[in-house]
């Protein structure tokens, strides 16, 4: 497995450095950094996440392996196992933990940083609306990304790493909340008087933002040391990251994939089909998560398939995991019906609108859909404005994309000539 | 390309009557195989960067015991050092148009560097007959590891070295050779370098 990891390292860092080197030098005509869409931002902050985060695990994965194949002693101490005593002596278990979570904590913004870049971007498309203070929210990831690496300590109170330690790591996490909820605040505002269809990308894209406000506020309960001490190895921390890295980035996942199913298949999908996976999802996922606060707050620990006998856990705890494990299995199951769905719509779906949602962004204007090879054919498109020109006063359609010239957008009558004031955001 | 600048830059101040920002800043004059090896340049010094800082921090414990350094590093600390020289005098020949002394740079570079790996690899041998296994010490592995990740990393870079002269021979374009060399040459400057740190880490410690 660290041989498989080391490997996947390398790999991601040859994709990466094609990701980075794209967005920075392969961009068309227009499109400036600052017109690029959410979604795309997202990805090019977490790759570069990625090309400086994945060398720890990389060092790690490296000692890790001499440790277990040759018997160095980079990390491993003095080891009794099954009451024989290996050869390693003298290594640094905490060496390890800092080396992992220095690149640990980066990967959750691997994880999260594209989500909050696409989740922006359907968000605005479905409510008719332009992205609430766009400069900020680039801003908000690039600052979310540099802080990103600064705070991995905070996985690590109860690993006996000096105390001091924890101080200012608790410090640099409570920060890193400021940008994350700048971007919450301009979310739930691009939503404000927006002309919101609840389709199915929509759905999913609001259940993000609630799943992910909750597993944010509990992160603050997290981050500061002393209220970490208790709850740290309970099932409150499995509820934490479940809400906030797991379910919240799959929600917009799910999001994403049903936005630009039309543009990838060139078929629609089943939409009721689509609503019943949301709600079963959405629900069946407070139904897990939710009650795993309480199993916390009780001092449950995780990773135990058997409690004996302690008397802090009162015998309630036991029903209430019977039925999160009921909860957990029907999310699971339902599933299927996203799958089936996929699958099903891909053969027998309704051929799709070029673009369906009346979004303004490049990928949406292609000549085939889905896109060819290549995408555009001959000529590039050339971009002249950001991708959220949506409900502009006095012009035709409620939304302009990216790649129409201003003396070609259509105006209604009376409305007098189009004026490009997308950009002064 | 100035990503600080570019992050505050207002675009609706600066348009053109057509829509077009008035610097259009797609950046032509970086190739994007350049930005791309630079990227990679400071993954790598990341990558040693960590293992530097894991070298003092399991070195503070008290089962260190330092190693005596084999004199043969320094002369593969030269040879290096002369592939290094080879490499960018080569792209200087290249840019000359002097085809003849291009030649010999290509293959001489290729082989000084070999020679470096396989004197990396002879002091391995030593260090083995002397008893300095790598699982005897911390200090031990860090060497073996240091040196072989290096060793590995200047390789890599004898791969692409390789397609260059494959591409000479093919009768590549002059534009298409000169940006070869150049960022072979960046590398291998980076890579002497990162080999001067790790051997004053290992002299001094």
């Amino acid at each position: 497995m660290l041989v498989s990891l080391a490997v996947f390292i390398v790999a991601f860092t040859m994709g990466g450095l094609n990701y980075v080197t794209t967005v920075l030098q392969a961009r068309t005509h227009g499109m400036t950094l600052m017109r690029m869409p959410l979604s795309i931002w997202g990805i090019f902050v977490a790759t570069v996440l990625g090309l400086f985060a994945f060398p720890a695990l990389f060092v790690s994965c490296v000692m890790m392996a001499f440790d277990k194949l040759i018997g160095t002693s980079f990390f491993m101490p003095a080891v009794l196992s099954l009451g024989e005593t290996l050869d390693t002596a003298g290594g640094s278990p905490v060496l390890f933990q800092h080396l992992f979570w220095f690149f640990g904590h980066p990967e959750v913004y691997i994880v999260a940083l594209p989500a909050f870049g696409l989740v922006s971007d359907v968000l605005s498309c479905h409510a008719r609306k332009n992205i609430f203070g766009y400069r900020m929210m680039v801003w908000a990831i690039i600052i979310i990304g540099g802080l990103s690496f600064i705070v991995w300590a905070h996985h690590m109170y109860v690993s006996g790493m000096n105390p001091y330690f924890g101080f200012f790591f608790a410090f640099t996490t409570l920060i890193i909340a400021v940008p994350t909820a700048i971007k919450v605040y301009n979310w739930v505002l691009t939503l404000w008087e927006g002309n919101i269809r609840l389709t199915v990308p929509m759905l999913f894209a609001m259940g993000f933002i609630f799943t992910f406000i909750h597993g944010g506020l509990t992160g603050i309960f997290l981050g500061n040391v002393t209220v970490d001490l208790p709850l740290s190895d309970t099932y409150f921390v499995v509820a934490h990251f479940h809400m906030v890295m797991g379910v919240s980035p799959v929600l917009v996942l799910f999001a994403s994939i049903y936005h630009w199913y039309p543009k990838m298949s060139g078929k629609m999908f089943n939409v009721t089909m689509g609503k019943i996976h949301f709600w079963a999802t959405f629900l069946g996922t407070y139904a897990i998560y939710l009650p795993m606060h309480y199993l916390g707050f009780l001092g449950v620990p995780r990773r135990y398939y058997a409690m004996g006998n302690t008397d802090f856990i009162p015998d309630s705890a036991q029903a209430l995991n019977a039925n999160i494990t009921q909860a957990a299995i029907f999310v699971g199951v339902v599933q299927i019906i996203f799958f089936i769905n996929i699958f099903w719509s891909l053969k027998f779906g309704k051929k799709a609108d070029p673009n369906p949602w009346e979004a303004t962004t490049l990928e949406w204007q292609t000549p085939d859909n889905p896109p060819a090879h290549g995408n555009w054919g001959e000529k590039l498109p050339v971009v002249y404005r950001w991708a959220y020109e949506y409900s502009v006063p006095g012009a035709k359609d409620d939304f302009i994309p990216q790649s129409v010239a201003p003396e070609d957008v259509v105006m209604n009558e009376g409305a007098g000539p189009y004026v490009d004031r997308s950009e002064e955001h | 390309m100035n990503l600080f600048r570019a992050i505050l830059e207002k675009p609706w101040k600066q348009q053109t009557a057509s829509g077009l920002p008035a610097a259009d800043d797609i950046n032509l004059i970086t190739p994007p195989q350049k930005i791309a090896l630079l990227f990679f340049l400071a993954v790598v010094s990341v990558m040693f960067g960590l293992f530097i800082t894991a070298y003092f921090i399991r070195m503070e414990l008290d089962d260190w015991r330092p190693m005596p350094e084999p004199v043969m590093l320094w002369l593969n600390t030269f040879v290096l050092f002369l592939s290094s020289v080879v490499l960018q005098w080569t792209h200087n020949m290249l840019k000359k148009d002097m085809t003849k002394q291009f030649r010999v740079g290509l293959i001489l570079g290729a082989i000084l560097t070999l020679g470096f790996v396989y004197g990396q690899v002879t002091v391995w041998g030593q260090m083995q007959s002397e008893g300095y296994f790598l699982y005897n010490n911390p200090a031990n592995a860090f060497f073996y590891v240091l040196t072989g990740i290096h060793a590995i990393h200047l390789l890599g870079g004898l791969f692409v070295w390789t397609k260059v002269i494959f591409k000479f021979w093919s009768g590549a374009e002059f534009e298409e050779l000169r940006l070869s060399t150049e960022l072979c040459a960046l590398y291998w400057h980076f890579l002497l370098l990162v080999w001067l740190v790790l051997f004053a880490l290992i002299s001094y410690t």
